[in-house]
């Protein structure tokens, strides 16, 4: 009798450790982003730890003070100005039916920059703010812009702009949608592709501050906080979209379309791990 | 025993030299550039087609309409096994990007 309530006893012991090991594996698998965004910090801050927390979003500026001397130059005559300029104009300017941007903003769309991409529950997907404007435009009988292009580098610009110094602030909802749109943009981060066998983490995680050929890789951390930016080597405006795009290009691998699911949950997952730190866009890049 | 590994390997060499020499048809290229397309298309369906299969598929599409049928055979061939490294790299990545996680 004895024996058999010790087995039992023994049987009961080895069934809740196994569910106890059962119920770390699935929290283990459990998205959690908030972890995940302090960790993503932390991993940066410990990496480069003379480099501020707000100092990331200057991207390889950031990286050594010989680069930083540069942007600092920079600043004083910056190369995206004209484009900020058009996108100001642009943005004042009335659709032909008199309606205009601010109408289809929260705050007529002045400092609001930080809070996109949002993830809207009605659609049950992300929508970034590339995808919101021409939204817009369409809304209104307007052609929408393309997203690679001066016309949205522009109206983006002026957008950031306006939210200069504003934490970025995404919001993931209580939404099991919203949560599937920030895991699948953090696994296409990390996916390797194209020819040359590349993630974004590869370049952005694993080796920013170093150099590939001419150019010293961004860290991931803020990457997004400075778009639209002024490139040299593009000798003009860059969007989100533009860099997406021309990232898995250079990777060897054909790109997506713009604002496709995938490019448009990417900019979900980078903009929420950057929560906190602030906007500087419009940026200048070598 | 040697002797027959001998002739074995000799036979494949020549018949692998008779093989390279065989010029190839209209047809050979349509059945390697239609193999090319195939995979490619399947690398679509993942999203993760790459610029040189594309590249290559273009070269031999040119190759075979200035009538250079080896060349464009060649030229499918080497795009078939490029769309079959993106598949490959496309399915193995759809567990192996969690190594690079940030945790």
């Amino acid at each position: 009798m004895r024996s058999a309530i010790h087995l039992a006893s023994a049987a009961l012991a080895l069934a809740m450790l196994s569910l106890g090991a059962a119920q770390v594996a699935a929290a283990a698998d459990t998205p959690d982003p908030a972890a995940d965004a302090k960790a993503f910090q932390k991993f940066f801050t410990d990496k480069f730890p003379k480099v501020k927390l707000d100092d990331f979003v200057n991207g390889p500026y950031s990286m050594n003070e010989d680069m930083h001397r540069q942007w600092e130059e920079k600043e004083q005559f910056p190369p995206y100005d004209f484009s900020l300029d058009l996108g100001k104009e642009m943005f004042a300017k009335p659709f032909k039916n008199g309606k205009s941007y601010a109408d289809c903003f929260p705050n007529q769309g002045i400092g609001i920059r930080q809070n996109y991409p949002v993830f809207d529950e009605k659609e049950g997907k992300v929508v970034t703010l590339e995808l919101a404007l021409n939204r817009c435009r369409e809304a209104n009988g307007e052609a929408p812009f393309s997203y690679v292009k001066d016309d949205m580098a522009a109206l983006t610009a002026y957008m950031a702009f306006t939210s200069r110094g504003k934490p970025f602030d995404i919001k993931i909802p209580s939404d099991p949608r919203a949560l599937e749109a920030y895991e699948n943009g953090k696994r296409y981060f990390y996916t390797r592709r194209g020819q040359l066998n590349f993630s974004c983490a590869s370049c952005h995680v694993q080796n920013p501050g170093e150099r590939i050929r001419a150019e010293v890789l961004a860290p991931a951390l803020g990457i997004l906080n400075a778009m639209p930016i002024y490139r040299s080597e593009w000798g003009g405006m860059g969007t989100i979209s533009r860099r997406f795009t021309t990232c898995n290009s250079q990777i060897r691998g054909v790109p997506l379309e713009p604002q496709s699911d995938e490019y448009r949950d990417l900019e979900y997952y980078l903009s929420y791990v950057s929560n906190g730190l602030p906007i500087s866009g419009p940026g200048a890049r070598p | 025993m040697r002797k027959s590994t001998l002739a074995l390997a000799a036979g494949l060499l020549i018949a692998g030299a008779a093989s390279a020499l065989a010029e190839n048809s209209e047809a050979d290229f349509k059945a390697a550039y239609a193999a090319a397309e195939a995979a490619n298309k399947q690398a679509a369906s993942l999203h993760n087609q790459w610029t040189t299969t594309a590249a290559a598929l273009a070269t031999a599409k040119k190759a075979a309409d200035g009538g250079n049928f080896d060349q464009a055979v060649a030229g499918s061939k080497e795009a078939e096994a490029l769309a079959k490294a993106s598949i490959y790299q496309a399915e193995s990545e759809k567990d192996a990007w969690k190594a690079l996680e940030i945790h």
